[in-house]
């Protein structure tokens, strides 16, 4: 026998289930008093330094209907490829914005929206800048563990051709599942939960 | 939220550990039929993190309230309290290496004693309880233990097969030190017949696992003629050290 490593294994995850808006929005839900507001409700402010985008989609299932009980969050940088947490080392992050976003999928029509700015390029391990992209995180009932992806934009070509991580995935046919659709002021970014269009999720 | 650290630690940002996903619930699961449409079928992309999952959010305890924690008392009329079994429920939330997380937004929700959740979609023809709301959150202190006071949720049935209930259970959403330590889980009571038949339940490959989501009777902790306690540990992945790594200036 050998020493042991006294390790814990990780909670098992089980599903936020169709109320996760109980706990996490309860304004959204309809139980107001409790909380004075939704965390992560608004990302900036009028000092939030960087370009402000819209980003609205849908989290789409199987069956090709939206997902009217979803919860997405996500988290990304500031406009200066810098993110508001303590394990920042290079330096502090625009303290007007949280770079932390969470909206509930609406009940009738599935849609999620967020207020935010476009984030600046942030290094890869090696050193080399990723493009810019939003850490997006989904649960909801049916869906066991949370998933995990990244959304890019579309309109940055030339930083999306020397992406690392987008070039880690083998087919190519499956790149744009990651690009959110410029779309006037904003992008749409729609997650396909299945099927041809499945999004490429990502085991973080 | 603000850009501050909460205790003295230096804040680390190493990779989490590699995640354990035979551990988890696979996404499809077909005895519990909503995971069917919803699970990905495809692999997954690994990659060992970046800083856009070593990074999260700080919740400063600033945002809370003062019955943030105290489902019995949070949405009820001054002077009144929500019915049901009166329990507390603590523990310590920790990550894999054993160590208490500080700072970690603990959200959690649960049915009435009745089994009836306060949402409009909900169909349960238990009634609400009007001092019930059945939200509640906290942040854990620098040692990661947090405790909360509640009610006892319901067992309840469910649209799934013909005739199954959940387990009385609460949810809760736990927020980490960086945003790839995001979990969603629930707990459930010591005892109760249920877990062993309930689909959700059963998406956990592992029986340890499952009894790693059930919380323990703690009489030590029950406050007499008022509350019973029980112990309910969440842990959250580890991270390596950085001691040794090379690492490139910008990271």
């Amino acid at each position: 026998m050998a020493q042991s490593l006294n390790r814990l294994k990780e909670s098992a995850s089980q599903t936020a289930g169709p109320y996760v808006h109980i706990g996490c929005t309860p304004n959204f839900a309809e139980i107001t008093g409790v909380y004075s507001e939704d965390l992560g409700a608004s990302m900036v402010n009028d000092k939030t330094k960087g370009e402000r985008i819209t980003i609205s989609g849908h989290v789409i299932d199987g069956a090709d209907t939206p997902l009217k009980d979803a919860l997405v969050e996500i988290w990304q940088a500031d406009a200066s490829g810098l993110y508001n947490s303590p394990a920042e080392m290079r330096g502090s992050a625009d303290p007007n914005f949280t770079g932390w976003g969470r909206c509930p999928t609406d009940m009738t029509t599935g849609e999620f929206r967020f207020e935010t700015i476009k984030p600046g390029r942030v290094p890869f391990k090696d050193g080399r800048l990723m493009a810019p992209h939003i850490t997006f995180w989904i649960v909801a009932r049916g869906i066991n563990l949370g998933l995990s992806t990244r959304m890019y934009f579309e309109d940055e070509e030339a930083a999306n051709a020397e992406d690392p991580v987008l070039a880690r995935i083998e087919h190519r046919v499956r790149v744009p599942t990651l690009l959110a659709k410029k779309d006037g002021n904003g992008y749409t970014f729609d997650i396909h939960l299945q099927g041809e269009k499945e999004t490429v999720f990502f085991d973080i | 939220m603000s850009g501050a650290t909460l205790s003295n630690r230096k804040p680390e940002t190493g990779a989490f550990y590699q995640r354990d996903l035979d551990w988890h619930p696979p996404a499809y699961t077909p005895q519990y039929k909503t995971s069917v449409l919803r699970s990905p079928q495809k692999a997954l992309l690994s990659l060992d993190n970046t800083l856009s999952e070593i990074t999260g959010p700080v919740f400063g305890h600033n945002i809370l309230g003062e019955l943030d924690n105290d489902l019995i008392h949070n949405f009820a009329k001054a002077g009144e309290s929500a019915i049901g079994p009166r329990i507390i429920v603590h523990g310590h939330v920790l990550d894999e290496r054993g160590r208490g997380v500080d700072g970690v937004l603990l959200e959690f929700w649960q049915a009435n004693a009745g089994g009836r959740y306060r949402h409009r979609k909900e169909g349960y023809m238990a009634p609400l309880d009007p001092n019930f709301g059945g939200c509640g959150r906290t942040i854990t202190d620098e040692n990661g233990y947090y405790c909360l006071r509640t009610i006892q949720p319901g067992p309840y049935p469910w649209p799934n097969r013909a005739n199954d209930w959940r387990p009385a259970h609460i949810h809760f959403s736990a927020f980490g030190h960086g945003f790839a330590q995001r979990l969603i889980t629930q707990m459930y009571f010591e005892g109760d017949p249920l877990i062993w038949k309930c689909p959700i339940v059963d998406t956990i490959p592992d029986r340890e696992a499952i009894e790693g989501l059930t919380a323990v009777l703690d009489m030590e902790a029950t406050i007499p003629m008022d509350a019973r306690a029980y112990k309910f540990d969440i842990v959250l992945r580890g991270r390596r050290s950085t001691l040794f790594e090379n690492r490139r200036e910008g990271n």
